[in-house]
């Protein structure tokens, strides 16, 4: 995720102080992983550099965090640039989970018990991210979503392997 | 092993269609108010434990309990009755009744139990608005969406007031908004009527709307949070 | 191919196996034009997947065969009567001489022949006479020689029976040596009884002389109640096979439609599903074609056992004329493919799905109620036209009449159906769902019962038509056959001769009483100068005193003496003194010489003991002993004898038959003691309702056909509503309910239909309505039956697909 086209983004509906940014950020998208001040602080100096938002105004008795920030028409296009690029797939390649797997394999162990193991940790976590969503607003909700959906998929992609190891060892042992 | 306090408990439970076992000594058990989870791969006899526990079918060997009855042992017109008054009932698709309305469709089990028209339908009325599918109550199902539909199924199955709701992938030919709409109703309802809820389902994202799950695989259940114990 | 596979050949193996020969189906720019060859091919494959669609497949071409089938052997049967009618009279034709106008003289090539029927229990039995002249005498067919003298010739069926312990009393009457048996070209059934005989002693007038067999003129026509009944027979018997096979080519029609999109779904075109489908139906009637020729070979074996109206031919008689026969076999499966497409008229198949483009039918009620109305207008005009004349035009008014209003009744019913149906609110669970599933469709439970309503309607009217004309007959032989008594007439061969027939009846078992004498007409003497008055108008009984005592009180009486009887009305004529004429012209210009005789002054006046018309009565104006009239002088002098017999003893009617035969076989008899009618009419109501019920076991199950099939569809449901804890009656209820409300709303409208036209049918042959409720009722029974064997039926099919299995996704 980028926190500063994230910042840009919150910034288009009014010029807002650092804190508040934090705040907002927070409030909408931080829930595993709250912002630190410094990160506000080093990302809107970087925009700043870039002519993407200028300082509205400072209020009395200094400190960087006093600025107030406002977006600047490079900014608004910046962002709307961001929204129309699709992300790069990311292949979860390197994942823990394929780590294990191909171990499990290797150590001509029981794939179906790994997944069974799995699928109840990746449940017990979406349980909780669909009670979440229970008692959530519509932005908990789809950020609930997005993780529900990505655990799914690894389930889904930890079965179909399980399926395909346990038929290709049976092969193999016949 | 049954445990303590468990409102509809099996064990033992074997099932075969020919040479195929598709149940070889499942067990299960849920608690009033609880939702269990029946995960597994395809024709791992997921579908096979649902109609075994709920009486739908008997169990070649093993006994299924409700309550202080026992289904098996009980003649097909007691476990008939059964269904009628204690389950509910929701499934995949081609449920309703396609002649008679959506109103009548959440009546028809109250009415089999021997409620009066009106009332049925008053009732059904009042769950249907829960449901949020009233306005559809004069329509037919062929003329409404297919996640109405589900609800007004899931109206039906909770009209009687069960004590245990089977549902058979409920969300299966659901797309997914619709889907979660149907779960969290239904499993709201079942939590406010302290019913239990056995969903069959593939579906991971399914499953996380239920307090446990058990996996079957080959015939035989395993209990997930007996796992982690 | 996998979906066109699993569609086309359910079970495995041979669909299997077949697939690689069905051509993949062209695509539409492969060929663009519609030629006959892609008609042709279209059709075949529609055929190929007729025979290689499984059990159930096979069950449903069956079905349709066994539809067609029955229709075409009802067409032929119905096409055959004219031919057979033909050949019947044909041979009655060649074998009879009822005597030539101007008489031969005996030659060697000369026969004396005479007419000398009888009855046998009921049964009646043709005999023939013949004394040749020559050598040379004519044969009648059947026949290589003429019987010796006192020598007989049989029909088989006549032989079995002197043969048999039953003919016993029969022989006696036959009293001839069977010498042979005639051969099939002389006899017009294989049941008949008839016998040729040579008697030695036959003579004129009981004997004319023929040099010919062969009668020139044609039978007279049929009369018009009979024609009446013919008809609406064959419009009845019609219409419900012309339904059925209407609604056979539809069974299967969804899983049809189902098979077309997987088709579509692989690249053929919506026409080339429409002659697909074509070939499906056209496979299932030519079997029926094919099944239907072989049914009514077999069926037209029973003709020999058969004896309808009196007719009995033989299997070879039954056979449709050659063009009737040609149009059959063309018409029938182009009807089948016609209806088909009628069928899918309105419905597109598309590769996923069908498509009823068709907006819900607004069933409308004014040109169903034409239909009828206008059927009722062309009848009611030839009910008030009374009697009844069978000419051309009236044969097409009543066919058409009727017809349209039995079609009336089929085009009502849907929309009566729906008028009711849409009516009906509440009600319990089985009723809700019987009639919500009615309300949605209604429409091939209509279109099964509406054969039912045409063939309930048609037997009610046919049967009401029955029983009026047999109300007729019954009532007149109530009237005569109230008496046990016997009436014998025949040429009277002198005063001696009738007294020795009394003597012997008066000696035969199980007679009370006798009473006869030879009658004449007599007239007055023609006036010199001037055309003979008028002919005969007052009859003379002759008879010894003894007997004229049975006939009249006389007071004193010796032979010689006359009486005239206290007849009201008696001709001035007839008076003491006057002179009459004995051979008084029975027609105005019979040139004959008259025979006065004068009524002697003496003649008294006697009071006739049983006066007026009718049976046992005698209406003489003059009785004259044998002395005083010389009853060789009378205009063709008749015996008439009158016989009471007692009904408790056994044959006592068979053997005063056997007696008069003795004394002269030429004896005729009239008689009410077999009322020949009550057994036609039995074996055509009995006919008719076999037919009835066949017809309508036939339409149930095409009823149970459509109810398993729409069974079928929904097992899904079926499975969901039984895991719902449904109970199997809730369920067979519903069913029984569905089928109930069309056939009980088909059989209503048939009663009110069925009564109408048989009311207006008997209006036409001039007799009472009358209704014969248990008959009606018969026929209500049997339709109420066919629900209930509908619903038995139906239920084993509704407890399977209420299993579990149901519920699977798969």
């Amino acid at each position: 995720m980028s926190i500063g086209h994230t910042l840009l983004g919150l910034l288009e509906s009014g010029p807002r102080h650092g804190y508040d940014l934090k705040r907002a950020f927070d409030e909408h998208f931080g829930q595993d992983r709250p912002l630190h001040y410094g990160q506000v602080y080093s990302t809107m100096s970087r925009l700043l550099k870039n002519g993407l938002v200028e300082v509205d105004g400072v209020e009395a008795g200094a400190g960087p965090e006093r600025k107030r920030y406002a977006i600047t028409d490079a900014g608004i296009t910046d962002v709307a640039q961001w929204l129309a690029r699709p992300e790069k797939p990311e292949p979860y390649l390197q994942s823990t989970l394929y780590t294990k797997i191909v171990l499990a394999l290797l150590t001509d162990r029981d794939a179906a018990e790994l997944l069974d193991t799995q699928r109840a940790e990746h449940l017990r976590l979406m349980r909780g991210l669909t009670e979440r969503k229970r008692t959530g607003d519509l932005a908990d909700q789809l950020i609930c979503d997005h993780a529900l959906f990505h655990l799914e998929a690894d389930l889904r992609w930890l079965e179909l392997t399980a399926a395909r190891l346990d038929k290709l060892a049976e092969a193999v042992r016949t | 092993m049954t445990p303590e306090g468990s409102l509809l408990a099996a064990e033992g439970l074997y099932k075969s269609y020919g040479v195929t076992p598709a149940l070889d000594g499942a067990e299960f058990s849920i608690h009033p108010g609880e939702v269990v989870a029946v995960m597994g791969p395809s024709g791992s006899g997921k579908s096979t434990l649902l109609h075994c526990l709920a009486g739908i079918i008997s169990p070649d060997s093993g006994t299924v309990r409700y309550g202080p009855h026992t289904l098996t042992g009980m003649s097909d017109a007691q476990r008939s009755a059964l269904r009628r008054t204690e389950f509910g009932f929701v499934f995949q698709f081609g449920q309703l009744v396609p002649e008679l309305t959506c109103l009548e469709n959440v009546a028809l089990p109250l009415r089999l139990n021997g409620t009066k028209r009106k009332q049925a339908e008053q009732q059904a009325r009042e769950w249907m608005e829960r449901l949020e599918v009233e306005s559809v109550h004069g329509q037919r199902p062929g003329e409404i969406s297919g996640g109405q539909g589900q609800r007004i199924a899931v109206a039906r199955a909770l009209a009687t007031r069960p004590r245990v709701i089977f549902a058979d992938e409920p969300t299966g030919a659901l797309d997914s908004l619709n889907g979660e709409r149907v779960l969290t109703l239904l499993t709201n309802a079942a939590r406010d009527t302290n019913a239990a809820v056995v969903l069959v389902t593939h579906e991971a994202r399914v499953a996380a709307y239920s307090d446990r799950e058990i996996v079957v695989r080959d015939g035989k259940v395993k209990d997930m949070l007996a796992g982690l114990i | 191919m996998s979906l066109l596979r699993s569609h086309a050949g359910t079970d495995g193996g041979r669909g299997g196996e077949r697939a690689p020969t069905v051509p993949a189906p062209p695509g539409p720019l492969a060929t663009p034009h519609t030629g006959p060859a892609r008609w042709a091919r279209d059709l075949a494959m529609g055929m190929r997947f007729a025979a290689g669609g499984g059990r159930e497949g096979w069950i449903r071409t069956a079905l349709t065969a066994a539809g067609v089938a029955l229709g075409v052997a009802v067409l032929l049967l119905g096409s055959s009567v004219p031919t057979l009618m033909n050949s019947w009279h044909g041979r009655e034709k060649a074998r009879e001489n009822l005597g030539q106008a101007h008489e031969p003289r005996p030659a060697g090539n000369t026969v004396r022949y005479a007419s000398v029927d009888t009855t046998f229990r009921g049964a009646p039995i043709r005999g023939r006479l013949v004394r040749p002249d020559g050598a040379h005498p004519p044969i009648p067919p059947g026949i290589r020689h003429l019987p010796g003298p006192g020598r007989m010739l049989v029909s088989p069926a006549l032989k079995e029976l002197l043969d048999s312990p039953e003919g016993a009393l029969l022989r006696d009457r036959l009293d001839y040596t069977v010498a042979g048996v005639i051969g099939d070209d002389g006899l017009l059934g294989p049941q008949e009884l008839t016998y040729v005989a040579q008697s030695a002693t036959l003579a004129a007038p009981d004997g004319y002389r023929i040099d010919h067999f062969g009668k020139s003129w044609d039978p007279p026509p049929m009369r018009a109640p009979v024609v009446l009944l013919v008809i609406m027979t064959c419009v009845a018997l019609m219409m419900p096979v012309m339904v059925f096979i209407g609604t056979s080519v539809r069974f299967g029609n969804e899983r049809r439609e189902r098979r077309l999109a997987a088709l579509r779904l692989v690249g053929a075109d919506v026409r080339m599903t429409r002659r697909i489908a074509s070939g499906e139906a056209l496979f299932g009637s030519l079997l029926g074609l094919a099944g239907g020729a072989v049914l009514f070979l077999g069926g037209r074996q029973f003709a020999s056992v058969i004896t309808l109206w009196d007719v009995n031919v033989f299997p070879s008689d039954v056979a449709p004329g050659p063009l009737a026969a040609a149009l059959i076999a063309l018409l029938v499966p182009t009807a089948a493919v016609l209806v088909t497409l009628f069928a899918q008229r309105g419905v597109t198949v598309e590769p996923l799905g069908i498509v009823r483009n068709r907006p819900p039918i607004r069933r409308r009620l004014w040109w169903r109620l034409a239909l009828p109305a206008v059927g009722t207008l062309l009848l009611v005009p030839l009910a008030w036209q009374r009697p009844w004349t069978d000419t051309p035009l009236n044969t097409i008014r009543l066919a058409a009449g009727s017809m349209l209003l039995l079609f009336g009744v089929t085009a009502l019913l849907p929309w009566l159906v729906d008028a009711v149906v849409g009516r009906l609110r509440g009600g319990p669970v089985p009723w809700q769902l019987a009639v919500r599933r009615l309300q949605l469709s209604s429409g091939s439970a209509t279109r099964a019962v509406s054969g039912i309503t045409v063939a309930v309607a048609g037997a009610i009217a046919i049967h009401m038509l029955l029983t009026g004309m047999q109300a007729g007959y019954t009532h007149a032989y109530a009237q005569s056959g109230k008496l046990p008594q016997l009436g014998l007439w025949g040429t009277s061969k002198g005063w001696p001769q009738t007294q020795r027939a009394l003597a012997a009846l008066r000696g035969t078992t199980g007679v009370t009483a006798v009473r006869g004498a030879i009658d004449g007409l007599v007239g007055p003497m023609p006036l010199a100068g001037r055309a003979p008055a008028r002919g005969a108008r007052a009859t003379v009984a002759v008879g010894s005193c003894a007997e004229l005592r049975r006939l009249a009180r006389l007071g004193s009486c010796r032979d010689g003496d006359t009486f005239l009887t206290d007849i009201p009305d008696r001709d001035r004529v007839i008076a003491p003194g006057a002179t009459i004429d004995l051979n008084a012209p029975l027609a105005e210009d019979d040139p004959v010489a008259p025979h006065p005789w004068k009524i002697p002054g003496t003649a008294r006046t006697a009071r006739l003991i049983a006066p007026g018309h009718g049976p046992g009565t005698f209406s003489y104006d003059l009785l004259a002993t044998p002395s005083a009239l010389d009853t060789n002088r009378l205009n063709g002098p008749m015996t008439e004898i009158k016989v009471d017999f007692d009904r408790a003893t056994p044959d006592a009617v068979e053997h005063i038959r056997n007696t008069a035969a003795r004394i002269d076989p030429s004896m005729n008899e009239f008689s009410a003691v077999d009322n020949p009618h009550t057994q036609q009419y039995t074996s055509v109501r009995n006919g008719l309702f076999v037919g009835a019920a066949i017809t309508l076991l036939l339409i149930g199950a095409g009823l149970i056909i459509s109810t398993v099939e729409q069974l079928y569809e929904r097992r899904r449901l079926l499975s969901t509503l039984d895991a719902y804890g449904t109970r199997r009656a809730t369920l067979g209820w519903s069913v029984l309910w569905q089928t109930t409300l069309p056939v009980v709303l088909g059989l209503g409208l048939a009663l009110g239909c069925g009564l109408a036209l048989g009311s207006l049918l008997l209006s036409m042959i001039d007799s009472a309505v009358i209704v014969d409720w248990p008959a009606v009722a018969a026929m209500t029974g049997i339709g109420g039956g066919v629900i209930l064997f509908v619903t038995v039926l139906s239920l084993p099919p509704l407890w399977r697909m209420m299993r579990p299995e149901g519920l699977r996704t798969e």
